[in-house]
């Protein structure tokens, strides 16, 4: 079996959720992103090849980030908030969908326009090990932006000095190499290197997940240093639900593709409406002994289903306790229900469970 | 009334590392019991010993280049580390079974989950062959496998990582042990995932009534499972204590400092900030003189704690804590010092309100002037700010 792109797809049995409005919409946009989807061909055999189902990875996910704010995106593994961040970089072709920066449509945009597009919008990988070449010195992995951007030596160097001291590194880090460094200090690298161009907006996918706890604090706090500082947009992604709290202003959950529910953070975190959203924050436990024995805990039957033609309508119906006919027929719209707050359910109730 | 035995104790355990670039010591004196039915839980980040000391205790640490140095494992009163290699193989499986992180490693891949729990059952009990692959499908029936009789057939690729490590859970317990090694059961796991696994590793140490050692590095996974828990930090144990005293009365600032670094789900974080540990773990291969957090501790006094190394105080029975400081009066957390400090505003704010109310509360002089003053007891201040309201201190 093997998986490549799909650039339309005539079987499908499952669909995107209807969205109402703008999910996370604000005065002052910097990237809204409409109807993005990308679905992968799973197809059989080498010579002749057949296409023997669709991983419908992201599904028609639409939602706005705010200038100056930390969107957050999360979700278990394989809900695609990793394919949305490459997605909106380009770094994967969409299958449908727009994503507007400061107003433009950058998906049609051609290599020229896209490159120049690159430098307003970075990421952060989690693993700093593997997206950092190992036979690089750290001024060299920082300065190859400068480098392939034409910026003049003197000037690279220059500015390489100012990254590693905004980052909280030494200058005489930047004549070592990626394995010297203890994790934390290579996303430091990670951060400086997706600093060079001054981008607006910078993805953090998954940027301390790898990192013990003691240096994950470290680290959130040097982006949101940076933030403040140079006016940065954040869209993080995690599946750190702690983190995303801490960190983000306004939060997105996704469920096999599919966006599911859209709030500010205290909002979200305290009066969760959609069902997944309330079984995921009951499910993560809370470093407080009391509270856990005091706790009520929603466990989730089974394993999420397949990306691979993923249930229909609702794509959380067969794990979800209050499914009904509807669930399994009619797509639930992601819809406003509350001021600021978008649930895509046909029966949401607003559940504490922290 | 005479204490209950311990199961497992540990005494003084030192694993070292001999490698190219020196000596590793990865475990450094660690000494602790296990309890007959608790749960205990050994925290720290990676590095610090926690993985080696449970191998250690079951003989898989890889010799050369591994070595244990002296110590001892008592198991039900036998030493385990003189134990001969046919003794092990009878404790290991039987009375303690180890369940690893990573279920995809530890499963072979060639044989089928029935005959992987199946073999185990054979290997230490004298049953039929049939007798154990029902045993295999009793026990994964047990763990929550749906259709075990089928399941049981399948092999580990064709189970997701959630339902492999439920057939790691069926195997660890197959025997009826005594002792269940859980060395970061859900870390690779999604949270829905390893919120079912964890009841999961309830419900069987429940069912065969075995103590579990819990390795984790996640504060909220102990919160919510263990009964008394080690913190560990290069190679050794630096707090140990029951689960509540760990998290609210900690005496050790590397604590101090876990739990003030993690952002908590719970709570808004208000203008907050997190508190990071500065700097980063130290190497193994030269670990810091004195107390071996003294780099990194804002409260070092850059004196005893840089030349001599803490041992583990007792702070009370079954309470220890490896600081210098630890029984100094008022050596708090920075979570019991706000919550201190909310308890004594809440008794000024009532004083400065309503002096009948607290006539032997004195107000300090200096209060309104003091920084972080709660903006209700401001509020009283200046609503009461009367001359001749005050009293003197009287004590």
């Amino acid at each position: 079996m093997s998986i490549e792109a799909a650039p339309t797809d005539a079987t499908a049995t499952t669909g995107p959720l209807p969205v109402e409005g703008m999910p996370g919409r604000g005065p002052d946009a910097i990237l809204e992103v409409h109807g993005l989807t990308r679905h992968f061909a799973v197809t059989k055999g080498a010579i002749l090849r057949r296409r023997v189902g669709t991983v419908r990875a992201v599904d028609g996910v639409t939602f706005a980030v705010q200038r100056g704010q930390t969107f957050g995106l999360v979700g278990e593994s394989g809900c695609g908030k990793s394919t949305t961040a490459r997605l909106i970089l380009k770094l994967l072709r969409a299958t449908s969908g727009e994503v507007m920066f400061e107003g433009r449509d950058v998906l049609p945009l051609d290599k020229g326009a896209t490159r120049a597009m690159r430098a307003d919008m970075q990421i952060v990988f989690q693993d700093p090990y593997a997206s950092l070449n190992p036979r690089m010195t750290v001024r060299q992995i920082i300065a190859e932006p400068l480098v392939i951007r034409g910026v003049r030596r003197d000037d690279a160097r220059a500015k390489v000095l100012e990254l590693l001291q905004l980052c909280g590194l030494a200058k005489e880090h930047g004549d070592r190499y990626p394995h010297e460094f203890s994790g934390g200090q290579r996303q430091r690298v990670g951060v400086a290197r997706a600093l060079a161009l001054d981008p607006k907006l910078v993805i953090l996918d998954e940027p301390v997940s790898a990192l013990d706890v003691s240096i994950q604090a470290q680290i959130v706090n040097l982006l949101e240093d940076l933030q403040d500082r140079l006016g940065l947009t954040y869209v993080f992604i995690a599946h750190d639900l702690s983190v995303v709290r801490h960190i983000s202003d306004k939060i997105a959950v996704m469920y096999l593709g599919h966006v599911v529910e859209v709030a500010d953070r205290d909002d979200l975190y305290e009066h969760p409406r959609h069902p997944y959203t309330v079984a995921l924050l009951s499910a993560v436990p809370i470093p407080d002994p009391r509270k856990e024995r005091a706790r009520e805990r929603i466990i989730l039957q089974g394993d999420p289903p397949s990306p691979v033609n993923p249930p229909p309508a609702c794509r959380f119906h067969t794990r979800c306790w209050k499914a009904q006919e509807i669930c399994r027929n009619v797509p639930p719209p992601l819809a406003e229900q509350e001021p600021g707050h978008w649930v895509a359910c046909h029966f949401p109730e607003e559940r504490s469970v922290l | 009334m005479t204490e209950p035995e311990p199961l497992l104790s540990v005494r003084d355990l030192r694993t070292h590392f001999h490698t190219d670039a020196g000596v590793v010591k990865a475990v450094d004196g660690v000494s602790f019991d296990v309890m007959p039915g608790e749960v205990f839980g050994i925290v720290g980040e990676s590095g610090s010993g926690k993985s080696i000391t449970a191998m250690s205790i079951l003989g898989l640490v890889p010799m050369p280049p591994g070595r244990i140095e002296s110590g001892e494992i008592l198991w039900k009163g036998t030493d385990l580390l003189s134990a001969t290699d046919a003794d092990l193989r009878r404790i290991r499986g039987k009375e303690i079974s180890m369940i690893f992180q990573d279920p995809m490693t530890s499963l072979n891949p060639v044989y089928t989950i029935g005959q992987q729990i199946a073999e185990i059952v054979r290997v230490h009990n004298d049953v039929s062959k049939q007798e154990a692959r029902d045993r295999a499908i009793e026990m994964l029936e047990l763990v929550g496998i749906p259709r075990p009789e089928q399941r049981a057939n399948d092999y580990p690729h064709q189970f997701s990582g959630g339902m492999r490590q439920r057939a790691m859970i069926a195997m660890a317990i197959a025997c009826d042990p005594d002792l269940l090694i859980a060395d970061e059961p859900t870390t690779a796991l999604d949270v829905t995932i390893q919120a079912q696994i964890l009841e999961v590793l309830q419900h069987a140490s429940e069912e065969t009534n075995s103590s579990i050692i819990l390795i984790t590095h996640d504060l909220g996974v102990v919160a919510g499972m263990a009964d008394r828990v080690a913190v560990m930090y290069a190679g050794q144990i630096v707090e140990t204590g029951a689960i509540d005293e760990i998290f609210y009365e900690p005496r050790m600032p590397y604590t101090w400092g876990l739990l003030e670094s993690i952002p908590r789900l719970d709570q808004r974080r208000g203008g907050r900030r997190l508190q990071p540990i500065s700097g980063s773990p130290p190497s193994m291969l030269r670990p810091p003189s004195g107390c071996r957090f003294h780099p990194r501790c804002p409260y070092s006094d850059g004196d005893r704690c840089v030349s001599d190394e803490p041992s583990l105080i007792e702070l009370r029975f079954d309470r220890q804590a490896r600081c210098h400081y630890a029984l100094q009066p008022g050596w708090y957390s920075p979570g019991e010092r706000l919550a201190v400090a909310e308890v004594e505003w809440d008794v000024l704010i009532v004083a400065a309100t309503d002096r009948s109310a607290a006539p032997d509360v004195d107000l300090p002089d200096d209060l309104a002037a003091r920084e972080q003053v709660p903006e209700t007891l401001a509020d009283a201040l200046t609503a009461s700010q009367k001359p001749g309201r005050r009293r003197s201190r009287k004590s």
